[in-house]
């Protein structure tokens, strides 16, 4: 198996200690065929067991190891030692707080998820005794949305979200935007706080980085415009006289 | 053990320098400047073209027919081109996806109308200005 010697530096911040976080390098012989999560594991397991960072799945799915390798936010489970040069800088996701090392506080966007409501809201009540009947193209219309796991990369990406920390942001406004096209929800009404309000999609910009870093190739940017787009229609049709308010 | 999370700090007047993606943002934002700018400057036209006197129409045309306002108004044209219509055009299929069934119409399809719809628009204008 070819190896190759790295030297990663990684920014380490130990609240208890530090006034601010500051790079320590470490010098790993790594597998061609490794992620750079497991250089990560092989740093904490053989070189330096003080190193903080989450992790689970090491496929893709849990969506906890994102982490800004090399400037660029992404999933270090699928960054690999082959595609890098022979020195990586690894840092915690940029735009939230760091809470120790490479592990950053999320409760700023666990909230906002909270305020989206994702999850089916209905009027009507549910079919009794059978599931909801959905076809197959109205699914597709949303499917892509489903993927998200999220890792938060996308709000990394976010330039509007690294200025004002109030904007909802990529991830959470792209799942609002799942379940107001779902053809069994009935409560796009109920989330038109966060699509319509200046901290909604209309503090977007469209830089579109969010969906140009996204490693499940989901498009939150492409979410965002058609929610624009829909909220702007909507303004116009009540304006029609005998239009609903 | 009590919790300190360090913040770290986000410049307000530099953060397009980041990264390329950011700076190609802000080259197309940047377009803005010359939307500004032909504003004015179709409004100062407008405004010669409302004193009635074809005299000062004449001399207003050819002010701009001299090497500076032609290499002008052809680089603004380019880069407005470049940085704002190919863009726009190129994320057009994002905002307005057109499912048929099952399948998701293809991005080309949807970036090729807009480039017809230009042209026809364009070649309208032409017509009424009577270019041709």
């Amino acid at each position: 198996m070819n190896t190759r010697e790295l030297e990663i530096e990684v920014l380490r911040y130990d609240p208890e200690q530090d006034s601010e976080p500051h790079f320590q390098s470490y010098r790993v012989e790594c597998h061609e065929d490794w992620a750079i999560l497991d250089a990560l594991n092989f740093i904490k397991e053989e070189l330096d067991t003080t190193l903080a960072y989450r992790w689970s799945c090491h496929m893709m799915v849990c969506g906890s190891c994102g982490m800004m390798v090399n400037g660029e936010p992404v999933l270090t489970c699928k960054t690999f030692v082959r595609d890098l040069p022979d020195r990586v800088r690894i840092e915690p996701l940029e735009n939230f707080p760091i809470e120790r090392d490479l592990v950053v506080v999320l409760d700023d966007v666990m909230e906002k998820f909270q305020r989206a409501k994702p999850y089916i809201v209905r009027k009507d009540p549910p079919p009794e005794g059978k599931e909801y009947v959905q076809s197959r193209s109205a699914l597709y219309k949303f499917k892509q949305y489903t993927m998200c796991v999220n890792c938060m990369c996308c709000y990394a990406a976010c330039p509007q979200y690294a200025l004002d920390k109030d904007f909802i942001g990529p991830a959470v406004l792209a799942l609002a935007h799942r379940y107001n096209i779902d053809s069994r929800d009935q409560g796009k009404s109920e989330r038109l706080d966060i699509l319509a309000d200046h901290d909604g999609v209309w503090n977007c910009s469209f830089v579109g980085a969010c969906s140009e870093v996204c490693p499940k190739s989901v498009d939150p940017a492409a979410a965002l415009q058609q929610m624009k787009l829909d909220g702007a229609k909507e303004f116009w049709l009540q304006k029609l006289p005998g239009g609903k308010s | 053990m009590s919790r300190k999370p360090y913040e770290r700090p986000v410049s307000k007047t530099t953060w397009y320098m980041r990264n390329g993606r950011y700076r190609k943002y802000m080259l197309r934002e940047v377009t803005c400047l010359l939307v500004g700018f032909y504003s004015f400057f179709a409004i100062c036209a407008l405004a010669i073209l409302a004193e009635g006197s074809p005299e000062a129409w004449t001399s207003f045309l050819e002010s701009q027919q001299n090497g500076f306002w032609i290499t002008f108004h052809a680089l603004a044209l380019v880069y407005y081109l470049v940085y704002m219509t190919f863009d726009w055009f190129k994320l057009a299929p994002k905002a307005m996806p057109l499912q048929l069934g099952e399948q998701k119409l293809a991005d080309g399809y949807i970036i090729v109308a807009h480039y017809v719809a230009w042209i026809v628009v364009t070649a309208i204008i032409f017509w009424l200005a009577k270019v041709f």
